[in-house]
């Protein structure tokens, strides 16, 4: 296959190597695992925006996410969406991915030929996040961490209506939902807004940073409070977000008898959802389905399609049987649990 | 079908038993009839349908989805009816209604014949979502397995209408068909109790108070008659007109378990006994009557091997005659003549015991060396059989247990309101410098003793394999136990019967503890 690609494809430019995909023109190493000196972000979290780069090119809300986690760091280049930057004769433009705030997907224009590194997306309305767009390139770099059929989330209003009720049903228990600090925490705050609940919601202290920045970027969540120092009985009935970890974690014992909801894609999948210690599983998800990562590909209609994390094998099936030049890039260090 | 798919998925999430009864009140009180009723016999194993084969559920969905990707999740997913429903592929035209309603399914399903059942699965999973194509795959496939007993869930119903007892729903239950459409008149819409004429229907049972050394002396010793209490299954025998039935002691119908139990049968009573394994004559210990419990059915082997066996403590019904509310001293005499009388095969009458005083008494149960005796029952001569556990008639004093001191080696993240603790202990004992694992208790403890021990081990752990953790060898539990039997499937070839926390001996050197060889020599042959 290699041998049908001409010289200017991705393929003779794009490397894998252990900090991670390697732009060789370019010189600077996209989601690098490990400190580099040059570095393109696609988004804020931690196992793909990392510290310690000489210097990093992201959105600027991506930037304002890594300074708030990691500090003020030197060398640190903001590009809106639809900017283009050009590096040793590479051109760099980031395009909205629709995974979180300040997400891209990260387009490389080389000698005529381009490859567009999605980072994590995806397709469904959220209202805290530019919305995805498709951008036509010779390489697409899909990720695939719900890369199996099994995976299509349902219509996250109705997630939130399975809360609603549970608050009904359950009165007299907190309703502790567990969620991922960066993103899914303020879609769900969102959500649940959206869904014309009223009430204060609680936070866990380690939410409350990257709310706030959401905030400052015109997300309003309505009342929101700290779920630490409250007396148990006031959070009866209430509804308390946290990390995923917090629900079998001591900080839980503060609160009354709590139902432990996970708001993660993985909670499709029972099993999953028992190991989670979930007892309200919510299906609510950042990251593409099967479905929305099928319909990406035939949108963009990239001849080429690069699987990185999740259940590449399947994905890489699909878009070969549609076609399409399809391989897995074995890239590492990618957390799918973090979802 | 769509409420009923949200009620199991709720159910299979939710690790307390009273947020279950919750859940499937909820449930009850917002579904209409026939639905509810459905739904009920589907969770009592009430429900007989023709089932579909995993094969035939497998062939349906590779017509529609590429067999790589199908087989790639089911990899991953584990389980066949939820990959199917997962991965099913909703038609361009699927309807938005509510699909099909369980009733529907089941009704269908009744009159359909074998070969019409493919196409009308394939039409249902057209038209429902996710957790819907799972409900009734396992609706159809057989097995719900979502942790509700038939007890639950007619605790669930009784608690619809305030007032009424459990007790009145066992009774009527058996006599009751699905959709059970005059018990929700009766619980659900204010109606009236509905009567019924099954009289093979089960009684609920009485039951006895746990009694402790110190109460004994406060009793009237003339009052009471005493019995061994034996360490099988309580159950209730009826036989009437015709049909005979084995009850537990929740009224589950167990009867499909022990045909021989059922087929010896040829008298007309209600019998409340203990179910056991008897070899010559002799008692074996509960492990042995353990591999007869919940099966559908039962190999000659195993009818050979574990004979079943009932040991009669009293009886309810003698013919049509309701002796319920006599007293036991004349329910006893009426038993021994219906023995006589019948001299039935594979049952025979609990001993009664006799004593002067509790002295007497308690040589009696400390004498007991058979290990299938768990202690001794007390029952007032002039009590009546009532359903329930009220408190004065009857009472269990059970043996003092055994005890060992064990050291803790893996703790276990428990459910529920105890999913933030280190809750469940599996404990050893030392062979040849080694611990090897014994028993496993999670109770016994105060919770202040449970925030104790779970600090003790977070801050003691070694390894940790997802919820559990190994533990340093640094923490004795004095291990309080019914008995001790031999058992090929421990690694240490003991297993403990209702093993407990008693105390923790946080003063004791965990090379302290006990070794093997003391365990083994509590084994009684």
């Amino acid at each position: 296959m290699p041998a049908a690609y001409s010289e200017t494809h991705p393929e003779n430019w794009i490397e894998i190597r252990p900090e991670g995909l390697y732009c060789k023109p370019g010189g600077f190493f996209v989601d690098p695992v490990r400190p580099v000196d040059r570095a393109v972000i696609t988004h804020g979290h931690a196992d793909h925006a990392r510290p310690g780069h000489r210097s990093a090119l992201a959105t600027p809300e991506t930037l304002g996410i890594m300074g708030e986690r990691y500090g003020d760091e030197p060398g640190r280049q903001a590009v809106a969406y639809g900017e283009t930057v050009t590096e040793n004769g590479v051109e760099i433009s980031l395009h909205p991915a629709g995974h979180v705030l300040g997400s891209a997907q990260v387009k490389l224009a080389y000698r005529g030929a381009s490859i567009v590194i999605s980072g994590d997306y995806k397709r469904r309305f959220d209202a805290t996040c530019a919305p995805f767009e498709p951008v036509a390139c010779d390489v697409f770099v899909t990720e695939a961490t719900f890369g199996l059929p099994v995976f299509r989330h349902p219509d996250d209003r109705e997630e939130i209506a399975k809360l609603l009720h549970s608050l009904e049903v359950f009165p007299e228990r907190a309703h502790l939902v567990g969620v991922y600090a960066l993103g899914k925490a303020q879609r769900v705050l969102s959500l649940i807004r959206r869904a014309g609940y009223q009430r204060p919601i609680y936070l866990h202290g380690t939410l409350e940073k990257l709310t706030e920045l959401y905030r400052a970027h015109g997300q309003d969540f309505g009342v929101l409070l700290p779920a630490t120092g409250k007396a148990k009985p006031e959070l009866k009935g209430e509804i308390v977000l946290a990390p995923p970890a917090a629900g079998t974690d001591r900080w839980s014992r503060r609160l009354p008898d709590p139902v432990i909801a996970v708001a993660s894609g993985w909670m499709r999948v029972r099993q999953r959802a028992r190991q989670r210690g979930a007892e309200l599983p919510l299906i609510i998800s950042d990251h593409a389905d099967w479905d929305e990562l099928v319909t990406t590909l035939d949108e963009v209609d990239a001849p080429t399609v690069w699987v990185t994390h999740g259940r590449e094998e399947a994905l890489v099936h699909h878009a070969r049987m549609s076609g399409r030049h399809a391989k897995a890039l074995a890239l590492i260090g990618y957390e799918e649990e973090a979802e | 079908m769509k409420e009923f798919a949200n009620l199991l998925d709720g159910l299979v999430y939710m690790p307390s038993r009273n947020g279950k009864i919750r859940l499937l009140t909820d449930y009850l009180a917002r579904t209409p009839d026939p639905d509810r009723g459905w739904a009920l016999a589907a969770l009592t194993g009430g429900l007989d349908l023709k089932t579909a084969k995993p094969a035939l559920v497998r062939g349906l969905v590779v017509e529609k989805v590429d067999p790589e990707l199908f087989a790639l999740s089911y990899d991953y997913v584990g389980d066949l009816a939820e990959t199917v429903s997962l991965i099913w592929p909703e038609p361009a035209d699927k309807a938005d209604g509510p699909g099909p309603s369980l009733t529907e399914v089941v009704e269908t399903l009744q009159q359909a014949g074998r070969s019409q059942v493919p196409a009308l699965i394939t039409g249902w999973l057209d038209r429902l979502d996710a957790p819907g194509r799972y409900a009734l795959l396992k609706l159809i496939t057989g097995g719900l397995r979502v942790g509700v007993s038939a007890r639950l869930a007619k605790t669930a119903a009784t608690a619809l209408r305030p007032g009424v007892d459990i007790a009145e729903v066992e009774e009527l239950w058996h006599g009751l068909k699905p959709p059970y459409g005059s018990l929700f008149a009766w619980l659900a819409a204010g109606g009236e109790k509905p009567s019924v004429d099954d009289i093979a229907g089960f009684r609920p049972m009485m039951l006895a108070h746990p009694l402790e050394e110190p109460d004994i002396r406060a009793l009237d010793v003339a009052a009471y008659r005493a019995e061994w209490k034996w360490d099988g299954i309580r159950v209730q025998l009826v036989a009437r007109g015709g049909t005979v039935r084995l009850y537990s002691r929740t009224g589950d119908d167990i009867g499909g378990a022990f045909p021989d139990v059922i087929d010896r049968v040829g008298f007309d009573a209600v019998l409340d006994g203990e179910l056991l394994v008897l070899r010559e004559g002799r008692v074996a210990p509960f492990n042995d009557l353990q591999q007869r419990l919940n099966r559908k059915t039962v190999t000659a082997k195993q009818l050979r091997e574990h004979p079943a066996h009932i040991r009669a403590y009293d009886i309810l019904f003698d013919g049509a005659e309701d002796l319920r509310r006599l007293p036991f001293d004349v329910r006893r005499t009426r038993l021994e003549a219906f023995h006589a009388r019948e001299d039935p095969a594979g049952l025979d009458l609990s001993e009664q015991l006799s004593f002067g005083d509790w002295d007497g008494l308690a040589a009696h149960r400390d004498g007991a060396r058979d290990n299938a005796i768990e202690g001794l029952m007390l029952k007032r001569g002039d009590s009546a059989y009532v359903a329930g556990r009220p408190k004065g008639p009857w009472f269990k004093w059970k043996r003092d247990p055994l005890r060992a001191d064990a050291v803790l080696m893996y703790a276990q993240r428990g459910h529920g309101k105890r999913s933030s603790f280190y809750s469940d202990y599996t404990f050893g004992v030392w062979r040849a410098g080694e611990l090897v694992p014994v028993g496993k208790a999670y109770f016994g403890f105060t919770d202040e003793e449970l925030r104790l021990i779970d600090k003790w081990v977070r801050d003691h752990t070694v390894r940790r394999y997802g919820p559990v953790r190994e533990v340093e060898q640094g923490l004795v539990f004095e291990v309080a136990f019914d008995s001790i039997h031999p058992s090929k499937r421990h690694k240490s070839g003991l297993a403990m019967r209702f093993p407990r926390i008693h105390r923790i001996r946080w003063d004791k050197p965990a090379e302290e503890a006990d070794v093997l060889e003391t365990l083994e020599h509590m084994v009684v042959a």
